[in-house]
Parts: C-alpha cells; sequence; structure tokens
C-alpha cells in the first residue's frame, strides 16, 4: 500500500496540470469570496446575511476545480492506458482507488486549507467596513470562534469529500468529460431547483438530500435554527453520497475489464 | 478451351468529395456511436425531467378566496396580458367629451410590519404610490382606462391601459408645493395635463383608446403596491408587505356632467385587512381618499411559461459533454487523420461537425422544451397555479430560443473541443463559461449586481432568450431580480452573446485546426 500511494503521489505531482487546478482553486475561491464580501452591505444583524457562508462563498466556484483534479487523476489514466501498466503493477485492483484516494484527499486538505484561510482573511478586512461590526450585533469573524472555526474547517473537509465523490465517479464512469458532467450536474442541478420552487417542503427536502446545499450546511453561523439541516448532519449527507459512489466505483473497477 | 476474362470493374459511380458527403460522413459518425445517441436523449430527457420536477414543487396556497369557492380570476387588460387593477375609486359617469381637473395636496402612506420594524404599521410612501385623475370605461377589473398621477418618488406620470407609461414633472408634492392634474377627453384621444398654480398647464402626454365608448368612468384613484423586500442568500425569497396610501385633493371639478361621487374599491377582497379597504372621505370642498393596490402590468407571483423549462441548464451539462466529445475522441482514438486524411480542406470538416451536431441538438431540444411546456404547464395547473399568458409569438420564441440555445451551447463545445483536443479541459471550460455563471447568479450568495454582469459578460446569457414577460420600468423595482425571471439583457441580445462566443472559437478552432498537426 505504501508503494502504491508513493506511486500515484509520483504520477499526481509530477502531472503539470495538478499545479495548475491547485492553483486555480485556490484563486477561485478567494476571488469569488472577496468579490461577495465586498459587494454586501449590512447596516443590522437583522439584514439576514451570514458572515462566515459571504466569506466562503468561493467554495461554491472552487469546487469545480476538486472535481476535475479528482477525476482526472483516474481517467487521464485511462485515456492514456497507463490503466492497464498501473492494474498490472498493483494486481490488487483496490488498492489503486484507495492509494489514490488517500493522495487526492492529502493535496486537496492542503490546497484547501490554504484558500479558506485567505477567503476569512479577506472577510475579516473587508467585511467589518461593510457593517458586519459587533457593534451591529456580529460575532468577530476570528478562527477562535467555535462557529467560524466550524465553517471554515468544514469548508475544508467539504472539498475533500466532493474529491473523493468524484474520484468514485470516475472510476463508474472512465471518460473524463462523462464524469465531469455526473458530478458538476449533480452538485449544481439542485440547489437552481430549490431556489426557485416555492413549496418550502420540496425546497427543504431538495435542500437536505442534494450533496452541495447539505455539504454547505457547515458554513452556516447564524439562523442556525432556519437551516434546512443541520450543519455537521449536512456534511454527513455528502459524506453519504462520497460512499456511494466510491462503494459503486470501486466495485466497477474491480468486476470490469480496464 | 478459351477462357476469357474480363477484369472486374465497380458498377458504382465514383465518389464525390463535395460538401454534402462531408455531412454525410459526419452524421454517420453520429448516428453510429451508441454512447452520443444516447447523450443527445438524455439531454432532452433530463430537461423535461427537472422541468417537470421543478413544475410539480409549485403549490398555490396564495388565494385569499374562502374555503370552497374558486380563486378569483386574474383580470386580462386589453393587450391581453395579466394585469393588477386593484385600487379606490371615487368616480360618476361622464357622457362625451369633458375633463376632470382636482389639486394634490398630500400624499402620504403606510407600510405594515416591515423588516426594519416587524411589529410596526409605519408611515412611508411606497415609489410607486400613485394618486391622480383617472378616465375608465367601466369599474370592471381589466377595462381600458387612462390617468395622470403623482407617485411616491416617480413625479408625475402619464399612463394608459396598464403597460403604457410617460413621465412628466419630477419631484414629490406637499401642502406648500402642490400639483394640479387635468385629464381631458376628445373623441378616443385622452390627454393628461399638470400645473403648479392651476393656469400654466404642461401636456404630460396622451393615450388613444380606440373604440372607448361614450359613457365612462371618470374621478379620483389612489393605489399603493406592496412594499417588497428581498432575502438575501441561497433559498432567499421574496417578502410582501401590505401598504397603503393616503392623499388629500381639492378644487375638483368634472366637466361635462354633474351628479354624485361615488367610491368603490376595485378589485378588493371582501373580509380582507381593513387597511386594504381603503375608502374617501369629502368635506368642504376637500376629498381624503385612500387606497391599496396597483394599477399595472402583473409581473411577479405567479407562474410563467419558463418555469417549467428550468431543466434547460441540466440538458446543456449533458449537450456539452456529447458535444465536446463528437470531437475530442476522434483525437483520442486518432481517427482525426483518417478525417483529415479524406478530406484535406479542414476547415469544412469542423464546419460540417458544427452543422450535424447543432441540427440534431436543436431537434432534441425543440422537442424536449415542447413536451416540458406542454407537461410542465398541466402539472403547474393541476398544482392551482396561475401561469401568465404570452402571445402564440413569444411562446414559440421561447421554445424555439431554447433548441437553438443547446444548438449553439452543441457547436460552442465542437469548437472547445477542437481548441482543447482533450474532453476533460474543453468541459471544464464550457461548464466555467455557461453553467456556473447561471449557477451563481441564480442560487448564490452573489450579490445582485455581480450576478447581472455574470449574465451580461458569458454565454449564460442567453438564458434571456427564454424570458417570457418583458420588464416595465414602471413596476416597482424590486421585481426585477434574477429571482422573478428578469435577464440584465434582452431576449435576442442575450442570444446573440452566445452566437458571438461560438462564432469566435469556432473561428479559432478553424484557424488552429489548419496550422497545427494532428
Amino acid at each position: 500500500m505504501n508503494q502504491a500511494v508513493h506511486a500515484e503521489w509520483t504520477k499526481l505531482r509530477t502531472v503539470p496540470e495538478t499545479g495548475w487546478l491547485l492553483l486555480a482553486l485556490i484563486a477561485l475561491t478567494v476571488a469569488l469570496s472577496t468579490t461577495a464580501a465586498a459587494a454586501v452591505t449590512c447596516s443590522s444583524s437583522a439584514c439576514g446575511l451570514d458572515p462566515a457562508r459571504i466569506s466562503l462563498s468561493g467554495i461554491d466556484l472552487g469546487q469545480a476545480t476538486v472535481v476535475i483534479l479528482a477525476v482526472l487523476a483516474l481517467s487521464g489514466e485511462y485515456s492514456t492506458s497507463m490503466i492497464r501498466i498501473t492494474l498490472a503493477a498493483t494486481p490488487r485492483r483496490i488498492t489503486v482507488p484507495a492509494a489514490k484516494a488517500a493522495v487526492l484527499t492529502g493535496v486537496v486538505l492542503g490546497a484547501g486549507t490554504i484558500a479558506v484561510l485567505a477567503s476569512v482573511l479577506a472577510g475579516q478586512l473587508i467585511l467589518p467596513g461593510h457593517g458586519f461590526t459587533a457593534a451591529h450585533g456580529h460575532r468577530p469573524l476570528t478562527l477562535a470562534d467555535a462557529s467560524m472555526l466550524r465553517a471554515a474547517g468544514g469548508s475544508v473537509l467539504y472539498l475533500a469529500l466532493i474529491a473523493l465523490l468524484s474520484l468514485g465517479a470516475a472510476a463508474a464512469v472512465r471518460d473524463s468529460a462523462v464524469a465531469i458532467g455526473v458530478v458538476l450536474g449533480l452538485l449544481y442541478v439542485f440547489p437552481v431547483i430549490a431556489q426557485v420552487v416555492t413549496d418550502p417542503t420540496w425546497r427543504q427536502h431538495l435542500q437536505q438530500f442534494a450533496p452541495m446545499t447539505a455539504g454547505l450546511a457547515i458554513q452556516a453561523t447564524t439562523g442556525l435554527d432556519r437551516l434546512p439541516i443541520s450543519p455537521w448532519r449536512g456534511l454527513g449527507v455528502l459524506a453519504a453520497w462520497t460512499a456511494a459512489a466510491l462503494v459503486a466505483g470501486g466495485m466497477i473497477l474491480q468486476l470490469r475489464d480496464a | 478451351m478459351t477462357v476469357s476474362t474480363t477484369p472486374y470493374r465497380s458498377g458504382l459511380r465514383a465518389g464525390r468529395d463535395g460538401f454534402p458527403q462531408l455531412l454525410r460522413a459526419e452524421w454517420t459518425k453520429f448516428r453510429t456511436v451508441r454512447g452520443w445517441v444516447v447523450g443527445t436523449w438524455v439531454a432532452g430527457l433530463v430537461m423535461v425531467l427537472v422541468g417537470v420536477l421543478a413544475a410539480s414543487a409549485f403549490h398555490n396556497y396564495g388565494c385569499l378566496a374562502p374555503p370552497g369557492q374558486a380563486c378569483p380570476s386574474v383580470p386580462l387588460g386589453p393587450g391581453g396580458e395579466a394585469v393588477d387593477d386593484h385600487f379606490y375609486f371615487v368616480h360618476q359617469t361622464l357622457d362625451g367629451d369633458g375633463s376632470v381637473t382636482v389639486r394634490v395636496t398630500l400624499l402620504t402612506g403606510l407600510i405594515t410590519y416591515p423588516s426594519y420594524a416587524p411589529n410596526d404599521i409605519v408611515s412611508g410612501l411606497v415609489p410607486w404610490a400613485k394618486a391622480g385623475v383617472i378616465i375608465k370605461e367601466t369599474t370592471r377589473q381589466g377595462s381600458p382606462y387612462a390617468a395622470v398621477m403623482v407617485t411616491g418618488s416617480h413625479g408625475v406620470r402619464m399612463q394608459y391601459n396598464y403597460v403604457h407609461d410617460s413621465a412628466g414633472g419630477q419631484g414629490g408634492i406637499s401642502s406648500a408645493s402642490p400639483r394640479w392634474l387635468r385629464l381631458s377627453r376628445s373623441g378616443d384621444s385622452l390627454t393628461g395635463y399638470e400645473s403648479a398654480d392651476g393656469t400654466h398647464w404642461t401636456r404630460t402626454g396622451t393615450a388613444y383608446l380606440a373604440g372607448l365608448p361614450a359613457t365612462v368612468q371618470a374621478g379620483l384613484f389612489v393605489a399603493s403596491p406592496a412594499y417588497v423586500e428581498q432575502s438575501p442568500g441561497i433559498g432567499g425569497g421574496e417578502q410582501q408587505h401590505l401598504t397603503q396610501a393616503t392623499a388629500h385633493f381639492d378644487h375638483l371639478s368634472l366637466q361635462g356632467t354633474a351628479g354624485a361621487w361615488t367610491g368603490d374599491n376595485i378589485g378588493g377582497v371582501p373580509g380582507g385587512p381593513a387597511l386594504g379597504q381603503g375608502g374617501f372621505e369629502h368635506s368642504g370642498g376637500t376629498f381624503v381618499v385612500s387606497g391599496t393596490g396597483d394599477i399595472a402590468p402583473l409581473v411577479a407571483g405567479e407562474r410563467r411559461l419558463e418555469d417549467t423549462l428550468l431543466g434547460t441548464f441540466a440538458g446543456l451539462i449533458v449537450v456539452i459533454v456529447v458535444g465536446t466529445i463528437f470531437i475530442t475522441a476522434e483525437y483520442r482514438r486518432s481517427m482525426i487523420r483518417t478525417t483529415l486524411a479524406a478530406s484535406p480542406r479542414r476547415g469544412r470538416v469542423l464546419v460540417a461537425k458544427a452543422i450535424v451536431i447543432g441540427s440534431v441538438t436543436f431537434v432534441a431540444g425543440l422537442a424536449a422544451a415542447a413536451v416540458a411546456v406542454s407537461l410542465g404547464g398541466w402539472i403547474l395547473r393541476a398544482n392551482g397555479n396561475y401561469i401568465y399568458p404570452v402571445t402564440s409569438l413569444t411562446e414559440f420564441r421561447v421554445v424555439a430560443g431554447s433548441g437553438a440555445l443547446l444548438a449553439v451551447v452543441a457547436i460552442l463545445a465542437v469548437a472547445m473541443g477542437a481548441l482543447f483536443r482533450r474532453s476533460a479541459g474543453a468541459v471544464t471550460t464550457l461548464i466555467a463559461l455557461v453553467i456556473v455563471p447561471y449557477v451563481l447568479a441564480i442560487a448564490s450568495p452573489l450579490p445582485e449586481a455581480v450576478s447581472e454582469w455574470l449574465l451580461r459578460l458569458t454565454p449564460a446569457a442567453a438564458f434571456a432568450i427564454q424570458q417570457s414577460l418583458p420588464w416595465y420600468p414602471q413596476v416597482s423595482s424590486a421585481y426585477d431580480t434574477l429571482f422573478n425571471g428578469y435577464y440584465p439583457m434582452a431576449p435576442w441580445a442575450g442570444f446573440a452573446v452566445l452566437c458571438t462566443y461560438a462564432a469566435v472559437s469556432l473561428g479559432l478552432a478553424v484557424f488552429v485546426l489548419q496550422r497545427r498537426d494532428a
């Protein structure tokens, strides 16, 4: 297993796309978070805006690069037939996705932490100038605050779970374009439906069930009683999706010719 | 024994290598790869299924009718559009030509329980509160009218038949600076005037109401639309707060007839909140009139035709994948070398591919949009929703435009696939350009201004082709939001943005394909 992890680390490290995608993850996340923070104003705590959610809103966009990184880590091997060499070298096939998952999780946790910390920092610098101050009844935006720490740490975990979900999907469908389409569709279709439906029950069910809206409940620090799903249970829903994708992908990889 | 042999000569004519043959080759490739055909079906199915799912999730509980009674029907204006026609009307009959003149000395308002004072009725005037003189065919909701009025913060306006609006003098009114208003009828032509002193008059606007009967209702009116607050963030909706406006009128004169003034709460719901009932008092030449509601096109709150086409962006994701693989698979399997050897004029190969995938996607998208609109519309109505009526031309534009949206994105995908040669990069770029801006604009905590720019600059601007209701500047600006389905660009202008992206990418792809080794 150690050798397999080392091999996967070497592959990921030596493909030029990895560096660019991780850079894009950080840049897109911070850029969108900063834009959102710079564009809101809130004069009282009754404005209904959650400063943590705003300063971490770049995750909505940054997750797309994580999806691509994870899908390419496996699909890239199929498009170049490298997978046959990999599986010949590691006949216990399940070791391959496990090693990939370990390496990807590490890389995404690292880059995700940088992206989240930079976004939180940007929020700390910008938001107090836009009315998010203690005088208006907002909690300080530091990571010393327990719920802010949960929002930030949970966002990093969210990105790691998205990476594993994408890896499972890539193992199941092999083709990179199809896998990216499936995962991004799964992530982005439900929030839009939930946004436009007027029926509160349907909306709540959609938000509890959809991987993106449920998973991002971890970013909430205000109005927790009004959330469709509580923060940790929301992340649990995403973890369930991820587990299902990994099990399905792993089984298909075992049973199918490469 | 002699054996004579004739060399074999094929009875088939030599093949031609014109453009039709190229199209046929690309069509054969498309229809014989199972994944691409299945993918196109899936795109259509996803579009219908998401549309149906969204339609099933709309339930209308908003009607104030007593249990067991049907909801009142939405009135239609003279142009066939759904209108809001709810106001307090102090009127009497006007026969033939004549004019109404009045001086407005005060306009005040009340807002019920806004978010900044959730437990109070506070004083405040909404921007489109209206008070003035009106000539209306009958007291029936939706009947033709013309009116000249003072407003909360949009100055003097002349409006007629719900959708027409022209601006007069700016500035609010008070007892120190009152405003005189006059509306005079001459045949089918109604002209509005305003004046600061009652002697020097300026024309505000003219309305031609063809076929207006000789006998009409003329008098004073007051209306005050709901105060709308937008809840920010994912899952945010909008909240409407009942308002009331009160206007003080004097020097009222009605030329052409003389009778008693009657007050009617047009479109009022009996048993509704007391504040919404309106009323008028008349003493010593002064009329104090209170009213709620609006005389305007109905723009938000009910369902729109395009609500059933919500699945378009989900279908687009599939179209992007199929369109990209249609060309990148050639690179992956090295088929591109055979293709280019058979057709050395490389640009034509790409154009043929674009035509084939564009046509197939257009047919699939058109069929899916037609099914989604009819099936989704049926489900919406079965759940008690009201769908805004639109003209057949608009419905055709929305349905055919959805098919064209899918088709042009498929062409863009072929161009991107040719540029990138690998599907992952191309699919990523396309989703980032087309899908992510739409998702961010509709369902993220991004502020409205950023969302609007996203829907102007990216190919996602083309979703505007699905907007079925026009945007009216004279209706409260809080309605003018993406949440309510109003895009920042006009339908065809938004579609042109996508077409520009597709044309530029295809041109670039042809250029690169000719310069580069396959």
